[in-house]
């Protein structure tokens, strides 16, 4: 990774890697580079020596638990025996080098394809039945004249992002499980209670519901400020024009949304091998690994629940290099469509 | 910065304006039915939880399971939580873990974004790429286990507390904040002879209250909720974070086996007891959130547009 792909909360001047050709313009990056040239290192340490240790704290958590295990990545090409030696870094040592032998019998393993058609099939529904509701949620807060009410809204429909997964499969459960409030009343009625919980069929209508119910108000924070900062005059233009109601929307709201809208739909994109991890994991039991498992889960069960530490770690490296790949194509892909992406190159 | 106080001035009332027309009846009725459904399905469990958790054994009885309409209060259930045993000690650990560790988080998150906003400082390019890279690939699961297995810290609250001690998206949202602070403020107390730690305490944390109070808030929140490391690095069952014991109670449908007994019953839990739990995980989130939440829009979306 270079320097130019970090993302464009950087800055875009910040972000030019040395040697990359200016703009035709005055170039305040430059200035500045020339600038501090004059300086020398040790008067720049002896001036920014408080920010560097500043930095450090964060610079060596990030270094153990991030970019050790990323490196730790290798052992996808051992056998990885953890009983050899007394800590993970002497079985690390100690363990046979096989080169990709554990790719090939991951490719080969039914169960990892399943997992792999399982997460893809869960982006794909979630991408059609989901991604569009804050929006839509957005809109209608939006045009809420009464500010109170909107802010209750507000207030209640944040919370459910603020529980765990745990809670969130508790409350399913409590409301719609085999003794839940549901089955409870349809018994009660005399009819026989619906297989929510555990049924393998439908289990994707219900990790969506679930999602749906934890995040879709929280998603519309984004989309609530992008709102707000379309221009009024707009809408009473085109209003004077003879615009409807709908057709305001579509040619006015939706384009303002536009930037958001990529910008999420590329971090999903990129996201589109990570489905939620705790939730399939906590429902995995209930309605059996066939329909349930997908790569998170695959990983976990593969690897430290069995003992398999190679096997895991290949699977997972398989899935971040897919990862790295979608999400630097999507926002290439937005690039080529004139919208701004989550890191620029310029 | 000066305070000046201002009388609340009633508030105009909102109106539509002249050029919009009228909503339809149907498109009203159907916009309000649709955000009343929504607004129930957060309230309308809670409800029933907090109801059946204080509910007693009769009524739950009759009611056949989850209880609506509450009729008396029996806090027999909270009773028998607090005698002690499985979900207090469980209780214990999670403040214990979301206390120290949002401290921690905090502090590292705080001092990075500093220690990372200004643009000429020596090194800057290349630790902002190394802070933010770790945005765009994760730490993968096997590795970070046997890193954290590897470090001892195995059956230990550090093993929940330091890995997620600082979280890109957190510092992002916070050096953007950091870097909307005029500058003009930040020269004067140079000039002044304040060095960067007294300039980060007496000028820029006080303008910052609001962003620090989301993301300790979001921290919090990680580590209140924290389950799957738990699964991952906790094995000592007294050791179990209360979202451990939630999954073991209302997933499992038992109590977990402790080492010291609860109260010696192996039963399974009661409906009340099980609805007693939940509350007691939901309590603190709910009490904290509402006034927090008035910062989300200002502290999280200069993060959000931003990165």
């Amino acid at each position: 990774m270079r320097t130019r792909h970090a993302p464009a909360g950087a800055g875009t001047d910040q972000a030019r890697p040395r040697g990359a050709s200016p703009p035709a313009t005055f170039d305040p990056p430059r200035a500045r580079r020339a600038d501090r040239r004059r300086v020398s290192l040790r008067a720049r340490l002896r001036r920014d020596w408080q920010l560097l240790a500043m930095v450090a704290p964060g610079f060596v958590i990030l270094l153990i638990f991030s970019y050790v295990p990323i490196l730790g990545n290798v052992i996808a090409f051992q056998d990885y025996n953890p009983y050899l030696g007394d800590n993970p870094l002497e079985a690390f040592v100690q363990s046979n080098w096989i080169g990709f032998g554990q790719f090939q019998l991951l490719f080969e393993d039914p169960a990892f394809w399943d997992a792999f058609r399982n997460t893809l099939a869960i982006t794909a529904f979630q991408l059609v039945f989901f991604f569009p509701l804050p929006i839509a949620l957005a809109i209608a807060l939006h045009h809420l004249l009464s500010s109170r009410l909107r802010g209750f809204i507000q207030t209640v429909v944040y919370l459910p992002h603020f529980f765990s997964w745990v809670l969130v499969v508790s409350f399913f459960v409590a409301m719609f499980g085999g003794a839940g409030l549901l089955a409870q009343t349809m018994r009660e009625a005399g009819t026989e209670p619906w297989n929510i919980m555990t049924n393998p069929d439908t289990f994707i209508i219900l990790v969506t519901a679930e999602a749906v119910w934890k995040d879709v108000g929280w998603g519309t924070i984004v989309f609530l400020a992008a709102l707000s900062t379309i221009d009024q005059n707009l809408y009473e233009a085109a209003a004077a024009d003879g615009a409807g109601r709908w057709c305001r929307l579509w040619h006015i709201t939706l384009p303002g949304l536009r930037p958001v809208i990529v910008l999420l739909l590329i971090l999903r994109l990129g996201d589109a091998l990570s489905v939620g991890f705790e939730q399939f994991l906590l429902q995995r039991e209930a309605v059996g690994r066939q329909a349930s498992e997908v790569l998170d889960t695959f990983v976990y069960h593969f690897s430290i629940a069995t003992g398999n530490y190679g096997y895991g770690a290949a699977a997972g490296l398989f899935k971040a290099v897919i990862g790295l790949c979608l999400i630097l194509a999507a926002n290439r892909v937005a690039h080529m469509l004139g919208e701004r992406g989550i890191y620029s190159r310029s | 910065m000066t305070t000046t106080i201002t009388r609340k001035s009633p508030r105009p009332r909102a109106r539509r304006a002249v050029w919009e027309e009228r909503p339809t009846l149907i498109g009203q009725a159907g916009k309000a039915l649709l955000l009343g459904l929504l607004v129930l399905s957060v309230l309308f469990p809670l409800w029933v939880i907090l109801v059946t958790s204080f509910s007693s054994r009769e009524t739950i009885a009759n009611a056949g399971g989850l209880v609506v309409i509450p009729r008396g209060v029996d806090t027999s259930a909270y009773e028998v939580i607090f005698a002690g045993g499985a979900v207090t000690r469980a209780l214990w650990i999670s403040t214990l873990v979301t206390v120290i560790g949002t401290a921690i988080a905090l502090t590292v998150t705080v001092l990075a974004a500093y220690g990372l906003s200004r643009p000429r400082s020596l090194g800057y390019r290349w630790l902002l790429a190394y802070f933010l890279l770790p945005f765009l690939i994760y730490p993968p699961l096997v590795p970070k286990y046997l890193v954290v297995t590897g470090l001892g810290l195995k059956d230990t609250i550090w093993a929940l507390i330091l890995p997620p001690a600082i979280s890109v998206f957190n510092l992002v949202v916070v050096r953007g904040f950091f870097q909307g602070i005029p500058q003009e403020l930040l020269d004067s107390a140079r000039i002044d002879g304040a060095n960067d730690f007294r300039t980060l305490a007496r000028i820029v944390l006080p303008l910052s209250r609001a962003v620090i109070a989301v993301v300790g808030l979001f921290y919090a929140v990680t580590y209140w909720n924290v389950w799957f490391d738990a699964v991952l690095f906790i094995d000592r069952n007294d050791m179990y974070p209360i979202q451990r014991v939630l999954q073991s109670y209302l997933l499992a449908g038992q109590a977990p086996k402790t080492s010291g007994g609860a109260s010696g019953i192996t039963m399974p839990p009661t409906e009340a007891i099980k609805m007693a739990v939940v509350v007691l995980t939901v309590a603190p989130i709910v009490a904290v959130y509402p006034f927090i939440q008035r910062h989300f829009v200002k502290g999280v979306l200069i993060g959000a547009i931003k990165g």
